[in-house]
C-alpha cells in the first residue's frame, strides 16, 4: 500500500497545479523510497530510467524545420486556403482531418500527423480561419478551437492504429497472450479493433458538429 | 551500424545550441535547463546513473522556479504574409517531407547494407528514419527560405521556448513509469481493484475489466502498462477462464478501453499536456477537457461491444 504514495503525490501535485515536471520528479523519489530503496539508489534509478527513455526526445528534431516554415508563413498560407473555400467550418475542417488521420493510421502511416508537424503549423490555423471568417474570435474561443485540433490528432491516431496489424499495441497483445499459452493472429486482433474505430469516428464527428453549432450561435449573438 | 547513440548526440547538439542562444541572451535559467537536458541526451550512456539522476532533479527544480526564457524576436506578420504569397503551397512541402521520408526510411533503411553488415539497426529503423525525415525537412525548408542554419536554430529555439519544460515531461513520466514498475505499484492497484468488487456476474467482470483498463491507464498514463496487469489479474482468469470468453475480442477491445483512459489523463503528457504547450493554450488541461466526453462515451461503447460479443464464439 505504501508504494501508492507516489501515485498520491502525482494526483495531489497535478490537482494543486504545481509544476508537473517537478511533481513527477518528487513522485519518482517518493515511490522509490517508500518501496524501501535507499535515497542514492533511487536517484540512480531515476537517472537510469530517464536515460532509457531518451528515444522519446528524438521527435523534437523536427523543431527547426517547423520553425522555419512558420517563419516562411505556412500558417498564413493554411489560413488563406481555408478562407478561399466556401462552406468550410471549424467542425468540417476537423472532421476531414480526423478522417484522414484515422485512415492513414489504419494503413500504418502514423507518422502522417502530429502536434508539432501538422496541428500547429497547418490544422489549427485552418480550423481558426474557418471560424474567424464569420466573426472575430475572442481568446477563449480561439483556444477552444486549438484544443479541439489537438484532440482530433490524438483520437484519429489512437483509434486508427490498432486496425493496422504491425503496430506496437497489437504486437504487445499477441506477445502477452503467447506468454500465457494463447496463440492469436494479429489480423484477428486488428479486425476486432475496427468496430471501436467506427464508434470513435461517429462519436467525435458528432461532437465536432455540435462545436460548429456552438460557434455559429456565437457568430449570430 | 547506426543505432540510437548518434541520434542522441544529434538531439543533444540541438538542445545545446538552444541553451547557448539563451546564455547569449542572458537567460541563465533557460540556458542551464536546456544545457542540462542536452548533457543528458548526449552523455547519459557514459555518465553514471547517479549523475544523470541528479541532472534530472535539477531539471525538475528549474522547472519549479520557472525557466524565464528571454523572448526570441518573432518575424513580423507582414513579412510572413508576403513570404506566404510568394512561396504558396511549397510551404507545406518541408512539413510533408518529414512523414514521407520517415515512412520510406522505415521500409527501406532495414534493407541497406554496408560491407555486408546492416547500415541501420533494424530495431531502431523508425527512429533513425524520423531523424532523417527531420534533417531532410530542415534542408528543404532552408533551401526554400534561403535561410542559414543559424536562422533555423533561432526558429527552433522560438518553438522550444513556447513549449518550455513540457518538452521534457513525457520522458520524465516514462521514467516514473519505470520506477512504478520496479516498486510494484501496478500489482497493488490491480489487487485493490479485484479485492473489493464481487466478480460473479459476467457483465460486472467485463465492466471491471474495461473500466479498470481506463482507470489504470489514467493513473499510469499508458495503456501498455495497464494491459498486462489488468489482463493477468481480471481478463484471463475471469473473462476467459471462468466465463469462457474469447481472448481475442477481450484483448483487442480491452486495449482500446485503455486508450479511452489515455484521452483523459495528464499523465499521458505527450498527447495531452505537450500539445497544450505547443499550441500556446493558457489552460494546460484544455485538450483533456475536449477529449474527456469522447473518451467516456467510447468507453461505454467498448464495454457494450465486449459484453455483447466476447462470450459468443
Amino acid at each position: 500500500m505504501l508504494v501508492l504514495s507516489g501515485v498520491a503525490v502525482v494526483v495531489a501535485g497535478f490537482a494543486l497545479r504545481f509544476n508537473p515536471l517537478a511533481v513527477v520528479v518528487v513522485a519518482a523519489m517518493v515511490t522509490g523510497l517508500s518501496a524501501g530503496f535507499d535515497p542514492l539508489a533511487v536517484v540512480g534509478m531515476l537517472g537510469h530510467a530517464f536515460a532509457e527513455n531518451r528515444f522519446i526526445a528524438v521527435a523534437w528534431l523536427v523543431l527547426p524545420a517547423i520553425g522555419l516554415v512558420e517563419r516562411g508563413g505556412v500558417r498564413e498560407r493554411a489560413r488563406a486556403l481555408i478562407l478561399r473555400l466556401r462552406g468550410a467550418t471549424t467542425g468540417r475542417v476537423l472532421i476531414a482531418y480526423l478522417l484522414i488521420r484515422q485512415i492513414a493510421a489504419t494503413l500504418g502511416l502514423t507518422a502522417l500527423g502530429g502536434h508539432v508537424q501538422m496541428v500547429r503549423p497547418v490544422i489549427a490555423p485552418m480550423a481558426e480561419a474557418a471560424a474567424d471568417g464569420v466573426a472575430p474570435l475572442d481568446r477563449q474561443t480561439r483556444e477552444l478551437i486549438r484544443a479541439n485540433a489537438a484532440a482530433v490528432d490524438n483520437i484519429g491516431v489512437f483509434f486508427g492504429e490498432d486496425v493496422f496489424v504491425a503496430i506496437g499495441s497489437i504486437l504487445l497483445i499477441k506477445g502477452f497472450l503467447e506468454q500465457n499459452g494463447i496463440s492469436v493472429a494479429p489480423t484477428q486482433l486488428a479486425v476486432w479493433a475496427a468496430p471501436t474505430a467506427v464508434f470513435a469516428f461517429v462519436i467525435h464527428a458528432a461532437r465536432l458538429l455540435l462545436l460548429d453549432r456552438r460557434l455559429a450561435r456565437r457568430g449570430r449573438a | 551500424m547506426i543505432g540510437l547513440e548518434p541520434l542522441y548526440v544529434l538531439v543533444g547538439a540541438m538542445f545545446a545550441a538552444f541553451a547557448l542562444a539563451q546564455a547569449l541572451d542572458g537567460s541563465w535559467r533557460s540556458a542551464v535547463f536546456w544545457g542540462d537536458f542536452a548533457l543528458i541526451m548526449a552523455g547519459a550512456s557514459w555518465l553514471p546513473d547517479l549523475a544523470t539522476g541528479a541532472l534530472v532533479i535539477l531539471l525538475g527544480a528549474l522547472a519549479l522556479f520557472g525557466l524565464k526564457p528571454s523572448p526570441a524576436p518573432a518575424p513580423d506578420a507582414s513579412a510572413r504574409t508576403a513570404s506566404a504569397e510568394r512561396l504558396r503551397d511549397w510551404l507545406f512541402a518541408p512539413a510533408l517531407a518529414i512523414p514521407a521520408v520517415t515512412l520510406a526510411g522505415t521500409f527501406l533503411l532495414p534493407l541497406a547494407r554496408l560491407n555486408g553488415a546492416p547500415l541501420v539497426d533494424p530495431k531502431q529503423a523508425t527512429l533513425v528514419s524520423l531523424a532523417l525525415g527531420a534533417i531532410v525537412g530542415l534542408a528543404f525548408a532552408m533551401g526554400l527560405l534561403r535561410a542559414p542554419v543559424s536562422t533555423a536554430m533561432k526558429e527552433g529555439r522560438r518553438l522550444v521556448d513556447s513549449i518550455g519544460w513540457a518538452a521534457v515531461l513525457p520522458q520524465a513520466l516514462a521514467a516514473l513509469g519505470g520506477i512504478f514498475a520496479a516498486a510494484g505499484v501496478g500489482k497493488v492497484v490491480a489487487a485493490l481493484a479485484t479485492q473489493y468488487i464481487p466478480m460473479t456476474e459476467p457483465l460486472v467482470v467485463v465492466s471491471v475489466y474495461t473500466c479498470g483498463m481506463a482507470l489504470f491507464t489514467i493513473v499510469m498514463g499508458n495503456a501498455f502498462a495497464a494491459f498486462p496487469v489488468m489482463t493477468a489479474g481480471v481478463g484471463l482468469p475471469l473473462i476467459v477462464g471462468k466465463f469462457g470468453g474469447d481472448p481475442v475480442i477481450m484483448s483487442a477491445v480491452g486495449m482500446l478501453s485503455g486508450f479511452c483512459g489515455t484521452l483523459m489523463t495528464p499523465m499521458a503528457a505527450n498527447f495531452n499536456i505537450v500539445p497544450a504547450a505547443i499550441l500556446e493554450l493558457s489552460d494546460r488541461n484544455a485538450v483533456i477537457k475536449v477529449q474527456a466526453p469522447t473518451g467516456g462515451l467510447l468507453l461505454i461503447a467498448n464495454t457494450a461491444l465486449m459484453a455483447l460479443f466476447v462470450f459468443h464464439r
